[in-house]
């Protein structure tokens, strides 16, 4: 009974902590002290592994090359070629980013982490058509995943894809943008309503000068800096921009409101202002150390009780990356991912705005419904699918110059593609002890609790091949 | 989605009839007589910032010809609809429309502190936010959540796509998408899709299960009633064969089938024409106005065209000056169309763009969008345009 006990808890910590676990793992670790499992999960978690697609000097050439034409007023036709060229092997290298993190998800022996990194992609959102400065941010994401928020928060901060994308590159004295102090405390540190605009724009004259130089490095141009006195938060100074941060560092408003987001993420949508609390002071006390609140989090009963369990609904993200890590599924053709992230509504590296993806039940709409629903038929059987829905607005570029007077006319007629994925049935059969009925299956992949509709619609004489396509096409395989 | 089950190989069969809560019962039973007075609407995004001076060219101010040496487009290939601006040669099809007084431009709509990003200000335009503010609902979804009379029901916003834009996508309920009403019928009809909904009212009252029940629900009634309702028509016009035409060939049958839907949606997209504008430009305007006039002919065959307002709006317009590769770079406010039966104002709505007062190279908005959406929200759909936009705007006399 305790071991049942611990099945579940164990079974809802690596569904929400990382992206499930198999059966093999979860019947070792069902038989462990709870709180030892989760030193263990942070522990296995240690390693950073950065993503290394991106050639990094290839990538300086193509910056180089970039800052030489648009400089340029009147560009030769070879010139013009050369600028397509370098954007068209971005974009498609910026795809292969895309890939590239989605296997590491599903592939990592690191969950924590790259649950995690998943968390700070979208809290700290960001796009960047350069994939050199996206794999820079990933990684600065995913090597302080679980380290100090302080220490993130400034390199990201720093980063050329963040500096761009809120225009802090030009942000400059005596001409301030203030894009990146207010969305750093809108939305990276205190929530909107506890700063003024006075606030605002002090801080953002201690930023001027955060920049990146021609071949993607941080430099602080003090020329540009404004040095001038500064009055944030009713403190008075020559601030710099660490110093602003650490400014509101200082106040336990942003413990509170990163406690709050790692809430929603993590245990429900709904929040629990106590249990908020807890984390906030813990996350505070250890000066902004954020595997020692995930601990607290995953050590707390609450954490396990029946309302935070098999009630938050999958991000298009954790669906698709749990159904592959747990089908141990390759996929042929990889750009099928980035389609179906597209129509899912959350494309990995392009979030709809600063704010990131809202997510909870905004996920779900009845054309996303009924994909989902389809996708492990079709990810596990190998089935066809037709993507011929609106483009990303970022590729209208692409597609107005792809497209000829003959084509027009289908424009909206995209082929049909086949997922063209395997799934290692095998290898998935392998994990399962010798006998497990179909039911026992069911309640291993589902999170919710098994009603008796489930436990009627599972009879006993299919095989666990088809009982596993079938669970995991129902409305309960969305939630965990 | 091309698969006729939701399974292979999985041998599963439903038995039984679909369950049916009582809340849904009222959808089946709605009345028909108040079809005639229905008022629809009918979105039109152009995907990509569409060059508003080279749609409706103010061939009348010299500043154009000068700022757009290589991509100008000639006096005598205008369609001239007065001494200053006409319509891009590509939108021929569009004179009659105008001629019949079907047609208003509404010139340099945009917003306070535009952004250039076309994800941001796609963002922009379709939740109504300010520049700066980030919301992560539609203004159309916004409109379903304010309780109008049927707006509980998904099938009151249709987009004509596979996927559901956020504009669609309210706090507690959100419109439906579909390219193909038999399509998403027989996918509903499934089996084990069938089979999910029967006897599951347990879940209803539960938060998360009991959405995703209730979006199934709602799918399966919303298909059912769109598809059981619109089969029976049968289209007497001739479209243009274009992916564009035949979105609007669908919303056409839908609203002429009597169908209860207040607002539809659809897109067309391709307009960032940095580079080789005239070509591509052309062919999607031609496209554009080809589709709607069809559309716009259909409608009044059926006598629908009073009883529709349809808008076409971009995410931004484009600089004034042209760039170095024969295209046009992202700008800021763009001109809107608004078209129907019963326009107040017809032609054009305002004064042409200033060309010689720029804001960095860019046109100054004379009207914000939200207030041709608070008009439309006043005046057409019935509802006060403060609750939706989060504050009032003023409207303007088009309907």
């Amino acid at each position: 009974m305790i071991a049942k006990d611990n099945f579940f808890k164990v079974k809802h910590l690596y569904n929400r902590a990382g992206f499930g676990i198999s059966y093999t793992d979860l019947e070792k670790l069902s038989k462990k002290n709870l709180e030892k499992t989760v030193d263990r999960l942070i522990e296995t978690s240690q390693k950073d592994d950065p993503i290394a697609l991106v050639n990094d000097y290839e990538s300086k050439r193509q910056l180089l090359a970039q800052a030489g034409l648009y400089s340029k007023k009147d560009l030769t036709d070879e010139e013009k070629k050369m600028r397509q060229q370098i954007v068209r092997e971005q974009n498609e290298v910026s795809r292969d980013l895309n890939i590239a993190f989605v296997n590491k998800m599903i592939n990592t022996d690191a969950p924590l982490r790259e649950k995690m990194t998943l968390f700070w992609h979208g809290h700290f959102a960001c796009r960047n058509n350069n994939p050199f400065f996206a794999q820079q941010l990933n990684n600065i994401q995913r090597a302080n995943a679980l380290g100090s928020f302080k220490t993130l928060l400034v390199e990201v901060s720093k980063a050329p894809a963040m500096l761009q994308y809120l225009n802090n590159q030009q942000n400059r004295k005596g001409k301030p943008n203030e894009n990146f102090a207010r969305e750093l405390m809108e939305l990276f540190t205190l929530g909107r309503g506890n700063y003024t605009e006075q606030d605002i724009k002090e801080s953002a004259r201690s930023f001027t000068g955060w920049m990146y130089d021609k071949d993607g490095s941080f430099i602080f141009r003090k020329n540009l800096h404004d040095d001038g006195t500064k009055t944030f938060f009713g403190k008075i100074g020559n601030f710099e921009g660490e110093h602003i941060i650490d400014i509101i560092l200082e106040k336990p408003q942003t413990a509170q409101f990163i406690a709050q987001k790692v809430y929603k993420f993590f245990v429900n949508d709904t929040p629990n202002d106590a249990h908020i609390k807890e984390l906030a002071t813990t996350f505070y006390n250890s000066k902004y150390n954020i595997a020692a609140m995930m601990k607290k989090m995953f050590t707390s009963d609450w954490f396990y009780a029946s309302e935070n369990v098999g009630t938050k609904i999958k991000s298009p993200a954790e669906f698709l990356v749990g159904l592959s890590r747990e089908f141990y599924v390759t996929y042929n053709k990889p750009q099928v991912l980035i389609q179906l992230q597209s129509s899912l509504g959350q494309y990995l590296f392009n979030p709809p705005n600063v704010a990131g993806w809202p997510g909870g039940q905004s996920w779900i709409d009845s054309s996303s419904l009924m994909l989902r629903m389809r996708i492990p038929s079709l990810v596990l059987n190998d089935g066809e699918i037709d993507f011929s829905g609106k483009a990303d607005p970022e590729d209208e570029a692409v597609i107005a110059l792809s497209r000829t007077a003959t084509s027009n006319a289908n424009a909206n007629n995209k082929p049909k593609s086949y997922v063209n994925a395997n799934a290692d049935w095998p290898k998935f059969l392998n994990t399962l002890p010798k006998g497990l009925t179909p039911l026992a299956l069911t309640e291993f992949l589902l999170q919710p609790k098994l009603n008796t509709k489930i436990t009627s619609m599972v009879s006993d004489n299919k095989g666990l091949r088809s009982t596993a396509v079938e669970i995991t096409s129902m409305p309960e395989y969305q939630l965990c | 989605m091309n698969r006729r089950n939701f399974l292979r190989n999985t041998g599963f069969v439903a038995a039984g009839s679909l369950f049916v809560p009582a809340f849904m019962k009222p959808l089946e039973a709605m009345a028909l007589d108040e079809l005639s007075l229905y008022k629809n609407l009918v979105v039109v995004q152009l995907s990509g910032g569409n060059d508003g001076l080279n749609t409706v060219i103010p061939y009348g101010n010299d500043i154009y010809y000068q700022k757009r040496k290589s991509i100008a487009i000639k006096p005598e290939e205008i369609i001239k609809l007065n001494d200053m601006q006409g319509l891009n040669p590509n939108m021929a099809a569009l004179q009659e429309i105008h001629d019949q007084g079907w047609m208003t431009i509404i010139n340099d709509v945009g917003y306070p502190n535009p952004d250039r990003s076309h994800f941001r200000s796609m963002d922009i335009w379709q939740t109504g936010s300010d520049s700066n503010q980030f919301l992560s609902t539609g203004w159309i979804g916004r409109y379903l959540d304010s309780n109008c009379q049927t707006c509980k029901f998904p099938y009151t916003a249709i987009e004509v796509d596979d996927s559901l834009s956020l504009a669609m996508k309210g706090q507690t309920k959100k419109g439906i998408a579909l390219k193909d009403p038999a399509a998403l019928f027989r996918n509903t009809n499934d089996p084990f899709f069938k089979a999910m909904l029967q006897n599951d009212k347990e879940h209803l009252d539960e938060d998360n299960l009991g959405y995703l029940y209730k979006t199934m629900i709602e799918t399966s009634s919303s298909a059912s009633y769109i598809q059981n309702t619109s089969k029976i028509y049968q289209s007497k016009s001739t479209y243009p064969n274009s992916g564009f035409a035949n979105q609007l060939k669908t919303v056409s049958k839908f609203i002429s089938s009597g169908l209860k839907t207040r607002v539809y949606y659809v897109s067309l997209s391709g307009f960032d024409t940095h580079v080789n504008q005239i070509g591509q430009q052309g062919n999607l305007l031609k496209q554009y106005s080809e589709g709607m006039a069809a559309f716009l002919k259909d409608l009044k065959s059926n006598n629908k065209l009073d009883d529709t307002l349809v808008i076409t709006f971009s995410e931004f317009g484009r600089r004034v000056e042209q760039n170095a590769s024969n295209g046009t770079d992202h700008g800021t406010a763009n001109n809107m169309f608004v078209f129907g039966g019963k326009l107040k104002k017809q032609g054009i709505f305002n004064a042409a763009p200033n060309l010689s007062d720029l804001d960095t190279g860019d046109l100054k908005y004379q009207l914000d969008f939200r207030q041709v959406y608070g008009t439309i929200l006043d005046k057409w759909l019935d509802v006060n345009n403060a609750d939706i936009l989060n504050k009032k705007f003023n409207t303007l006399d088009f309907i």
